[in-house]
């Protein structure tokens, strides 16, 4: 049935007004499609996310780095179960949403795509992708949904962490021997403009942006929040002694913004569709993980039905 | 995760008695315990991102987090007692295969998940045990290691007993996998309450109580779960042995090359 014309027009007057719409409130159909896409795919990136810094933490070279990056990447499983839960309140199962993910339907941070090739890139990560997390997610906590809105608020106070041990683990790469130094400069080289593609084709070319904006579950353009990641980022790079790939890279002052130069976005486009770097790897990585499980989760379900039919038993002897 | 800093290195160590004796086995107690947790800390860290459901990811890695950051502590301890100029991660990135200290039962490759918390719950039993024991130690830095540990252990026990239970008693695939898992690490358990001359001395100077109780304590509480579980425990046999000793399976060496690839590629580096 579509959703009446006087419902969508009251929906839009509260978001107009700023409130914020909880789980049960009415909502328009494409609102509600609308946000499964997003939170999942926003989820569905967490979980793959943990691929690429996992890779590293039997290879982290101290214990305190070692505990650090375990802890980012724990952290990243608990903001995926966080935002899987957020996205149950729109009327989904998580295990419908993993299935989608599993069987290729769905999208993740193309960002992930990429390969972790030495130590430095945990760094850059934490610097660049956790980075751009935060301006996205900056945004995000301000979303007309609410569930979504205090997850994002939540989440961004652990990624500020990740993002300065990030940082921290390029500067002191930075300033170490001179191979650390080559590692790191490698790492920002290739994980720069991959970070940038992180915020979305430009607001024009972007298919979804004009009814995320409408409902207000975006509040900025994709092009606002990648010039705002590039400011922020220059002046971070220059102080630890690190270059931004980038020749165009010049500060405009009429506008106050750095300019950068064109994005690759056939790049982009190739690696959303299936032809990065690891797109198979990570999905099998994903799917090997869900049918090694799937006797441990047989064995749960199958452990708590027994546990009720004798907790049931017991009930049934003390009424008779 | 918080850690004292390296800088207590060179500190000298208020041994109570402060032979040389008296401190090389302080410094190898010390080894065994921290040792035991990095590699059994390692070899769980190794599940992140591959568990069977998102919470085992979050938990297993939790568990990882707690022996590691115990293991921290432990051989920073070990490094200050034994004053040569090594700090935790000397310790942990610059040792051989032979030197490590480690019950031979960690080592072994992380396995099927039934593997991993029959392993887990097997160790953090004794573990639990010989904690109690050792926060009443008359060393007061580790003493309060291990009031600290312990608590984080009685954590470690109920998730994995938990889960020997479930998968023990849970479909005939996971009863099978979990006995199954069971048999094959039994042989490794008899090590974790093996006890020679470091532990004489120590308990000879006051330095930790007498930790022969633990055996019969581990016993009792691995006993009723696995019954709970419905499984057998397996028929008493060779215990295997060697690691406190630095006489290791062939699994060590591996996972130390990949542990220690940066330490050992880039001397005398900073990270």
């Amino acid at each position: 049935m579509p959703d009446s014309p006087d419902a969508v027009r009251e929906f839009e007057a509260r978001i107009a007004a700023g409130e914020t719409i909880e789980p049960k409130d009415w909502m328009p159909d494409r609102y509600r499609k609308q946000l499964i896409r997003m939170m999942s795919q926003h989820a569905h990136s967490e979980v793959v996310g943990m691929l690429p810094e996992g890779n590293w933490i039997t290879r982290a070279p101290t214990l305190r780095r070692k505990l650090g990056l375990l802890a980012k990447v724990q952290d990243e499983a608990g903001h995926g179960l966080y935002i899987y839960c957020g996205t149950e309140t729109l009327g989904i199962d998580r295990a419908e949403l993993v299935d989608q993910l599993l069987a290729g339907k769905a999208k993740y941070s193309s960002i992930f795509n990429y390969p972790t090739l030495t130590w430095a890139d945990i760094g850059a990560i934490g610097w660049f992708v956790d980075g751009a997390a935060i301006v996205n997610q900056t945004m995000l906590a301000k979303a007309s949904y609410g569930p979504y809105a205090r997850a994002m608020v939540r989440i961004c106070k652990e990624e500020n962490f990740h993002k300065r041990q990030g940082y921290e683990i390029m500067a002191t790469l930075s300033a170490g021997t001179p191979e650390q130094k080559r590692i790191a400069q490698d790492a920002v080289n290739r994980w720069w403009w991959p970070s940038l593609m992180m915020f979305g084709p430009s607001d024009k070319d972007s298919p979804n942006s004009a009814e995320l904006t409408r409902w207000g579950i975006k509040r900025k353009g994709n092009d606002e929040l990648r010039q705002r990641f590039v400011n922020l980022t220059v002046g971070q790079a220059v102080a630890i002694d690190l270059v931004l790939p980038d020749p165009e890279l010049r500060h405009d002052a009429e506008t106050g913004n750095w300019h950068f130069g064109p994005i690759d976005w056939d790049e982009f486009t190739r690696v959303v569709h299936g032809d990065g770097p690891l797109n198979r790897e990570r999905l099998a990585a994903r799917q090997d993980a869900h049918r090694a499980g799937a006797w441990v989760r047989d064995a749960a379900v199958a452990h708590a039905a027994k546990r009720a039919a004798a907790a049931d038993a017991v009930a049934k002897s003390a009424a008779a | 995760m918080p850690r004292p800093a390296a800088s207590s290195v060179g500190r000298p160590i208020a041994v109570t008695a402060s032979d040389s004796t008296t401190r090389s086995a302080l410094v190898q107690f010390l080894l065994r315990l921290g040792d035991d947790r990095l590699v059994l800390g390692h070899r769980l860290s190794e599940w992140c991102g591959h568990g069977p459901i998102l919470e085992e990811d979050i938990a297993l890695a939790n568990i990882a987090l707690d022996l590691v950051g115990q293991a921290a502590l432990l051989l920073d301890l070990a490094g200050a007692t034994e004053d040569a100029g090594r700090d935790g991660d000397a310790l942990a990135y610059l040792r051989e295969a032979i030197d490590y200290r480690n019950v031979l039962l960690v080592e072994l490759p992380k396995g099927d998940f039934a593997f991993t918390v029959v392993r887990q719950f097997l160790f953090s039993v004794a573990a639990y045990y010989q904690l109690e024991g050792i926060a009443r130690s008359t060393q007061t830095d580790l003493a309060g290691i291990a009031a600290k540990a312990l608590k984080e252990t009685r954590y470690h026990v109920r998730h994995a007993g938990e889960w020997v239970i479930k998968l023990g008693d849970g479909t005939d695939e996971s009863h099978a996998r979990t006995q199954s898992a069971l048999d094959g690490l039994w042989r490794y358990t008899g090590e974790m309450f093996q006890t020679d001359a470091v532990d004489a001395a120590l308990v000879g100077a006051g330095l930790v109580p007498d930790l022969t109780t633990v055996e019969p304590r581990w016993l009792a509480q691995v006993t009723d779960v696995i019954e709970r579980a419905t499984l057998t425990i397996p028929a008493a046999g060779y215990m295997q042995r060697g690691g406190r000793s630095g006489r290791h399976t062939e699994h060590l060496g591996i996972m130390l090359a990949e542990m220690q690839i940066l330490q050992r590629s880039y001397p005398g580096a900073k990270w």
